[in-house]
């Protein structure tokens, strides 16, 4: 028998995609896509709908909390509640959707939560290596992969149930049934690698608010990417109106103030793409961001002449998203979508602001090219 | 009791509640019958949903709490241990899949939270057939969906749901509002001091003194035809009496705040609740139901629950531990004048009048407090150091979280601060006739903390829907007082003395 709820689960599913009751959209909360910082601590965004009450300004609130440290110590984001409104209802477990996830698994439920199709490669495709994935528990194995605490943990059980434990001298030794060992699984993985190559405008338009987009998009594309090639690599170009190679933590902190010269990023990753990456074998995806201004047409024709003979023969996919900000005319993606519509690995995508990400990783990522 | 209402509990299910239910009584605790039911995670999920409830009328909103427990319950993150309604029987839920020793924390557990429901005070004007309304209400609900169609009542829940929170807590205890009397008409007759000769009169009841008492009069009078008498903190109540309300509209409303009334009880005792199950839960398992064999994975979900967050306060550890204060306070004789005017560190950290008292006492306090009379009356620093407790606020430069202060006073103001209301805003109504055109008027009680303006703007679009004519609070931003209003098109602010 199907749940009765199942009906209030699928309206809610209806307000979510914006079918039906576009009032409530902007209620909407993605939750952060990214709680990341430290190990592998993920939110996972579970989207809800935040119904408007008469409620206080949470940011000069605070509250009372349990634990060390000393006054200045910095909580860990994702550590305090969003709101502090108590939910009545009658005692249950609580929901905050935080855990330590691998990578990997994010990225599975990236795939599932997007439909994301996998990714078709190319390169050596008949190549494929054996990789062994540590995926299990078992009773029986060599020594050497020995699972010490669940093996522990069960003899403490034995023990602790046969009255042998002494908490005197709490010495636990270990029967053979008492053994667990790690198991693995041989996966096969098809040997091929992928670069993406980042690109952002940096012009004096940009500011903290369209790199926190860019740095979020990335995080995701870098993930799904990852889970999909073994061996990602990663290549970043800043531009104004010149072009320059930088690495991760300046690529996203640099502001510069100059104007934009859009080709000046797409030659430099030209030249990136013929000297270091061998089309043959390199599966290749240039992501570029910017607001969208470009500094003349003639520019902007320069751009699209470099794309069609040049870098679209050789990627798998080219990506160029918008980030909306209050300076700029956004006119770039209309060119690119004049010259392009139709060609089946250009990607394009219009990001409004960070609630706009999770389509945008679609737009990018949903063509499986 | 009838033995038959368990069939849903397997034979084994059914003895180890036995042997649960002997301990708690065996331990003076004091429950309605309880009924266990088995489900999958699926339909526990959905109950969880409902608040509890197996039958709740169609909102979007249950979906998509069942999506976040599904989801939370799919990808390993959560699960629901326990849940229990308050209700005479109460019912409960145990998850299909768990093991033995789950199922008997969580009995243990629901023992002491049936106890808690129906002892407390805060409880006792609950309605005990709860079940049965919540189930009525879904029928209504679904009868007056058929009639005008599932869009325009789904609106209508959206609107009130957003003014769900403007009820009076404390009102199921007092009386607020005098009987109606119909004397308006009559001429104000002044009586001054009895005189019993009539000479004596211009003594006794000099004219001034007869003026002046007129005059009060007819200010209380005046007073009386005020629009509402006195300020209401019971915005819903008055909405439902006053607003040009469709009757449909007037009986979902009117439903909505039932509910809400009722689930308000569990939000004032959620530290004293939680405490006192997890308190009786650990009490009887490791005293008495579990085998050997079980410590360890006891030990592991325990632990799991009394977890905290630096970010959070968790009511099953603050509370649990609380309990475990008082009792040992009382076990040892730490009350009183002696003890509390006692500087002597040493003394005070070996006192011991071995007067076994904490047994009595716990009981006691379970009767006749709430969160915050018992995190007032209790929470002492010798308490908050050991609990380390510290208050933390937002650091507008560093644009993150800090901790802020760990001394006592502040941390026990804070805490009863966030517990006051539920943590939210005091607003009340003030005049149902502003500006003497049937304007709305609200006040926001400021204590301190602004509220949040696009919020607070959504919030009256929607209470303007209902009221049909303009609506506006009063409140202060930044220390200036502010009044916002919406007529129905525009948002206009301007500023005002308050």
């Amino acid at each position: 028998m199907p749940l009765k709820i199942k009906q209030d689960h699928s309206r809610f599913r209806e307000i979510i995609r914006g079918r039906i009751k576009s009032n409530l959209r902007k209620y909407i909360q993605k939750g952060e896509m990214i709680g990341k910082k430290g190990k592998d601590l993920i939110t996972i965004p579970v989207p809800s709908i935040d119904i408007p009450h008469f409620r206080y300004g949470h940011k000069d609130q605070g509250g009372v909390g349990q634990g060390d440290g000393e006054p200045g110590t910095v909580l860990a984001p994702g550590a305090v509640e969003g709101d502090g409104h108590g939910k009545a209802g009658s005692g249950e477990g609580q929901h905050a959707l935080e855990v330590d996830l691998s990578l990997d698994e994010l990225a599975e439920i990236l795939g599932e939560e997007l439909a994301l199709p996998r990714i078709q490669n190319k390169g050596k495709k008949n190549l494929v290596t054996p990789k062994v994935k540590y995926s299990g528990v078992h009773t029986t194995g060599p020594e050497s992969l020995r699972h010490f605490k669940r093996t522990y943990k069960q003899a403490l059980k034995r023990s602790i149930a046969s009255g042998t434990y002494n908490p005197v001298v709490p010495i636990v030794v270990p029967t053979r049934e008492d053994k667990r060992y790690r198991s693995w699984r041989v996966q096969e993985m098809p040997q091929s690698n992928a670069v993406v190559i980042y690109m952002m405008d940096v012009s004096g338009s940009m500011g903290d608010e369209q790199k926190e987009i860019v740095r979020i998009e990335s995080f995701w594309i870098d993930t799904w990417l990852r889970a999909n090639y073994k061996g990602l690599e990663t290549r970043y170009i800043i531009h104004d109106a010149v072009a320059r190679e930088v690495d991760r933590e300046t690529f996203f902190h640099t502001r510069e103030s100059g104007g934009t010269m859009i080709s000046s990023a797409y030659k430099l990753c030209k030249e990136m793409m013929d000297s270091d990456y061998d089309t043959g074998s390199w599966n290749i995806y240039p992501f570029h961001f910017s607001d969208g201004d470009n500094w003349s047409a003639d520019d902007t024709r320069t751009c699209v002449n470099l794309l069609k003979t040049e870098i679209l023969t050789k990627v798998n996919q080219f990506a160029y998203g918008q980030v909306e900000s209050p300076y700029g005319s956004g006119q770039f993606i209309k060119d690119l979508r004049e010259a392009f519509d139709g060609v089946e690995n250009v990607a394009l995508s219009e990001i409004s602001n960070k609630d706009a990400i999770y389509n945008s990783i679609k737009d990018f990522l949903g063509k499986g090219s | 009791m009838n033995e038959n209402r368990d069939t849903q509990l397997s034979p084994r299910l059914l003895d180890i509640k036995k042997e649960i239910e002997g301990y708690a009584r065996g331990f003076g605790l004091e429950f309605y019958e309880t009924i266990f039911e088995v489900l999958g995670y699926d339909e526990i999920n959905m109950v969880a949903a409902y608040g509890g409830f197996p039958n709740r009328y169609p909102h979007w909103r249950f979906g998509m709490e069942y999506e976040q427990l599904s989801k939370g319950y799919e990808y390993g993150l959560s699960k629901i241990y326990e849940m229990v309604i308050n209700n005479n029987p109460s019912y409960a839920y145990l998850l299909e899949s768990n093991m033995d020793v789950d199922q008997k924390l969580v009995m243990a557990h629901v023992f002491g939270h049936v106890d808690f429901f129906k002892n407390n005070f805060s409880f006792r004007h609950t309605n005990r057939k709860m079940m049965d309304e919540m189930a009525n209400h879904a029928t209504r609900v679904r009868r007056i969906i058929d009639k005008v169609g599932l869009e325009p009542v789904e609106t209508f829940v959206d609107r009130s749901l957003s003014l769900e929170n403007l009820i009076d807590q404390h009102s199921p205890h007092i009386k607020r509002r005098g009987e109606k009397n119909d004397d308006e008409d009559k001429p104000i007759e002044v009586r001054g001091f009895k005189a019993d000769r009539e000479y004596m009169q211009g003594f006794i009841n000099p004219r001034e003194f007869l003026d002046e008492q007129r005059k009060k009069l007819e200010e209380e009078r005046a007073a009386k035809k005020k629009f509402p008498e006195r300020p209401q903190r019971d915005v819903l109540l008055f909405i439902l009496e006053n607003a040009p309300l469709e009757r449909w509209e007037g009986e979902i409303l009117s439903l909505m705040r039932e509910e809400a009334y009722y689930f308000a009880p569990q939000g004032q005792t959620k530290i004293m609740n939680e405490g006192w199950a997890s308190f009786w839960h650990s009490k009887i398992m490791t005293e008495k139901a579990l085998k050997d064999s079980e410590i360890i994975d006891y030990a592991d979900h325990h632990s799991g629950t009394m977890g905290t967050r630096p970010g959070a306060i968790n009511p099953y550890k603050l509370g649990i531990e609380l309990w475990r204060h008082i009792e040992e306070r009382w076990n040892k004789g730490r009350f009183g004048k002696e003890w509390d005017e006692c500087d002597d560190l040493r003394a005070r950290r070996a006192w011991d009048k071995k007067l076994g008292l904490g047994r009595q006492k716990i009981f006691e306090v379970r009767k006749h407090y709430n969160d915050i009379t018992f995190i007032d009356e209790f929470l002492t620093a010798e308490f908050a150091v050991e609990q380390k407790l510290f208050v933390y606020g937002f650091n507008e430069k560093g644009n993150r979280w800090e901790i802020l202060d760990r001394e006592f006073q502040k941390v026990k103001r804070k805490l009863l601060q966030q517990l006051t209301n539920f943590g939210q805003p005091i607003i009340e109504v003030v005049d149902g006739n502003f500006e003497n055109r049937g304007e709305l008027l609200l006040a926001h009680r400021h204590d301190g903390v602004d509220l949040r303006i696009d919020y607070a703007k959504d919030t009256l679009v929607n209470l303007q829907a209902m009221w049909r004519r303009p609506v506006a609070i009063v409140t202060r931003v930044d220390g200036k007082g502010i009044l916002m209003r919406f007529d129905g098109r525009d948002h206009a602010d301007r500023k005002v003395d308050y």
